[in-house]
């Protein structure tokens, strides 16, 4: 302890505890962020007590056999505010978040169910259009909604409309990733800008009044790994960074499969609108949500052949490498600055939060 | 992106830094005043690409982190109201008082709103006239102006349902406690740039000439800092203690004197606590009495409250540049972002979050 402050200390029998408690008592909106709080939160409610092989491996949807086949098996659940956003609503993106968590596995995905919780006062007119969107979204993705269910809540205890999706879908014979395969040496592939949802949402929320042409990157992504898939079955894992963004999906594969990542910042595709907008808003885009974008940890020798196969398709046009893992403190995550310099890319320990100045 | 990406230059970095290790004859101490500042420095890694004879160590200028405990306990005081609406800064919800943060007041019931500019909260209180709206006037010269126009609007339309609650803190008492210190250890000063943006650079000539210490207005990106530090170098191997101005391109002497003027008539300067270091006379701003009825601390007539700093804490140490954030045993360990024992842990910009998120193993 420095000298300083030993000096400063009263008698130690007087000491009091002051300390911030840690411990939260309550749900705050940091457990929803996809960063610290949320995995403290499966850690400490959900895990010890659901604990199975099939969920301990904490991938995005869970796989096990049926029969014959291996089936892919995923839930989500949509709160996006404004229910209406540049490049998409909260229909399109119901349908486009359950179909890339079951493709993530490789999955084709084949049936989704819908539940709608509406708040009493929603206009009738914007649940159409809604409906339509997830039925354009799913026909697209060539997936059928078989089931679902509708309950309304009072005003005030909703926020419009909440949707919950579940989905499955069947994974390739023979095809295992996981977020804990994957090896030193590996080769983390990105498949193109990353930013845009999350910037596109938070510039039309209210309040935030700057004109961006920013559009949410919202699609489907099972197209796009079959091609890899097609290309390369030497794929480990891949994930969608979704809410964390990018940092959070690495810090969990990173920690899932006890190897250190080291990615590059100048390889990292970031569109200028998006790095003006996080200039602004005292953000870093590391941690800005996707919702068309995965990223594949590969083995060293597959990335050419899968690289090829994404930038051929259209939602992988911007494919880069821009990593690798290596064999460093397990769980951490560093990326090499512009300057040469290293730094950590920590998980958030909650919302990313504009800044004051 | 242009006006960012030349100012991010490795190639002009290196060259910047390459001239301070040819002009660097002996050790020498500098501080960036401001939490931004310590942001950018961790970031990008400057200190590694300096001589190791050049040591930067973080000011106090993190206006997340110097605001006292008992601030934070009196918004959730004023925000746990059943009639009141609370308005803040995003990152000032997170921020822990004694007990609790705004978020977990907000967990518990209460109405908190972040919002992006106090005239939001004007255009809330005029939208609600039936609520209390509260905003939380925090941060240095930099918030001061849009804070002052807030309070000036409010009383011009006579919103009776306005107030704010301001714990308002200025860069150079702050500078001069340091300075003032037996224990001082810093040499040569990067002052704030959107601070003197709007403050100008005036006030900063006294500092130099009373403490003969080279002080150069430095901007935020990696080769402004830079640049900044060559110049602060320059002065101290050639014995000269002047105010310079390396970010040019957003200040001059003068700085906004309109923002200024509306500052000047909504504030007037007085004695504040900073969180971490204490009491320092003639630190901060609060509303002039004219102004009173805005005055959230009045409208609600709040006791003083006195709170503990947690005593492991040796943030005090930490804000005026006499111990690194790794000096600290409790670093990483029993305080991170997430369980902060203090202000500089608090916010993405203090000096030990800026060192747990990308140097923690340093």
């Amino acid at each position: 302890m420095p000298s300083e402050l030993l000096r400063a200390l009263p008698d130690p029998a007087s000491f009091t505890c002051p300390v911030p408690v840690p411990a939260h008592d309550r749900i705050v909106m940091g457990h929803g962020s996809g960063g610290r709080l949320s995995a403290n939160l499966l850690r400490d409610v959900f895990l010890p007590r659901f604990s199975n092989p099939v969920l301990d491996r904490m991938d995005d949807q869970a796989v096990f056999a049926i029969g014959g086949s291996q089936v892919a098996f995923t839930t989500d659940s949509f709160v996006v505010q404004p229910l209406f956003f540049p490049g998409g609503d909260i229909g399109s993106l119901a349908v486009h978040g359950t179909v890339n968590d079951l493709a993530m596995s490789g999955a084709v995905p084949l049936y989704l169910s819908a539940a709608f919780i509406a708040e009493e006062g929603l206009p009738i007119g914007q649940l159409h259009r809604i409906a339509e969107s997830m039925a354009e979204a799913a026909e697209a993705a060539g997936v059928l909604i078989v089931t679902g269910d509708t309950k309304v809540v009072e005003r005030g205890k909703g926020d419009g409309l909440f949707i919950n999706t579940t989905g499955i879908g069947i994974v390739p014979a023979g095809l295992r990733l996981s977020a804990s395969e994957v090896r030193t040496g590996d080769l983390v592939i990105l498949s193109g800008c990353i930013g845009d949802h999350g910037i596109a949402i938070m510039a039309s929320r209210a309040g935030l009044e700057f004109e961006t042409t920013i559009q949410s990157d919202s699609a489907p992504l099972h197209g796009l790994v079959a091609e890899m898939l097609a290309a390369s079955r030497r794929i480990r894992c891949m994930r969608d960074p979704t809410r964390g963004g990018l940092s959070s999906s690495l810090n969990e594969i990173a920690a899932m499969s006890g190897v250190a990542i080291e990615i590059v910042e100048g390889r990292i595709p970031v569109r200028d609108e998006v790095r003006g907008a996080c200039e602004l808003l005292g953000l870093d885009p590391l941690y800005v949500a996707n919702e068309g974008k995965l990223i594949a940890v590969v083995a060293p020798d597959a990335a050419d052949e899968v690289l090829a196969a994404m930038r051929s398709h259209p939602l992988g046009r911007d494919a880069a490498v821009i990593g690798h893992a290596l064999g460093g403190e397990p769980g951490l995550v560093t990326m090499k600055t512009a300057f040469g310099s290293t730094r950590i890319v920590e998980l958030l320990p909650g919302d990313q939060l504009p800044r004051i100045c | 992106m242009k006006y960012v990406d030349e100012y991010r230059d490795p190639g002009i970095a290196s060259a910047l830094a390459g001239k301070v290790a040819l002009m660097a004859t002996r050790p020498w101490v500098l501080m960036e005043v401001c939490g931004g500042q310590t942001h950018t420095l961790m970031r990008y890694g400057i200190g590694d690409l300096l001589p190791q004879d050049i040591e930067l160590v973080h000011g106090p200028g993190c206006p997340v982190c110097v605001t006292p405990l008992e601030m934070i306990d009196q918004a959730i005081l004023i925000a746990g109201l059943p009639d009141v609406i609370f308005t803040s800064y995003g990152d000032m919800l997170r921020v822990p008082g004694s007990r609790r943060d705004l978020f977990q007041a907000r967990a518990e019931g209460a109405d908190v709103r972040i919002v992006y500019s106090p005239m939001d909260a004007v255009k809330i209180a005029r939208e609600n006239p039936s609520q209390r709206v509260v905003f939380f006037g925090v941060g240095f010269e930099t918030t001061a102006p849009a804070n002052a126009m807030a309070v000036w609007q409010a009383a011009r339309e006579g919103l009776p349902n306005f107030s704010m609650l301001v714990s308002h803190v200025l860069v150079p008492p702050a500078m001069r406690l340091i300075l003032e210190s037996p224990a001082n250890r810093v040499q040569g000063f990067i002052a704030p740039g959107h601070v003197c943006a709007i403050m100008g650079f005036r006030e900063y000539e006294d500092l130099a000439r009373e403490f003969q210490v080279p002080i150069v207005v430095g901007g935020f990106e990696p080769v402004d800092l830079l640049e900044a530090i060559s110049m602060l170098v320059a002065q101290l191997e050639e014995g000269r203690a002047e105010v310079e101005n390396q970010y040019s391109r957003s200040v001059n002497y003068f700085g906004n004197v309109p923002a200024q003027a509306v500052m000047r008539d909504v504030f007037q300067v007085s004695d504040r606590k900073w969180r971490g270091i204490g009491e320092i006379g003639d630190s901060g701003l609060r509303l002039r009495d004219e102004y009173s009825a805005y005055d959230a601390e009045r409208v609600f007539r709040l006791a003083p409250l006195h709170v503990e700093e947690p005593r492991e804490c040796i943030s005090a140490l930490v804000l005026q540049g006499r111990r690194k954030p790794v000096d600290c045993e409790a670093f990483g360990k029993r305080c991170t972002p997430l369980t902060p024992l203090g202000a500089p842990m608090v916010s993405a910009e203090g000096a030990c979050a800026a060192w747990y998120q990308y140097k923690r193993h340093a």
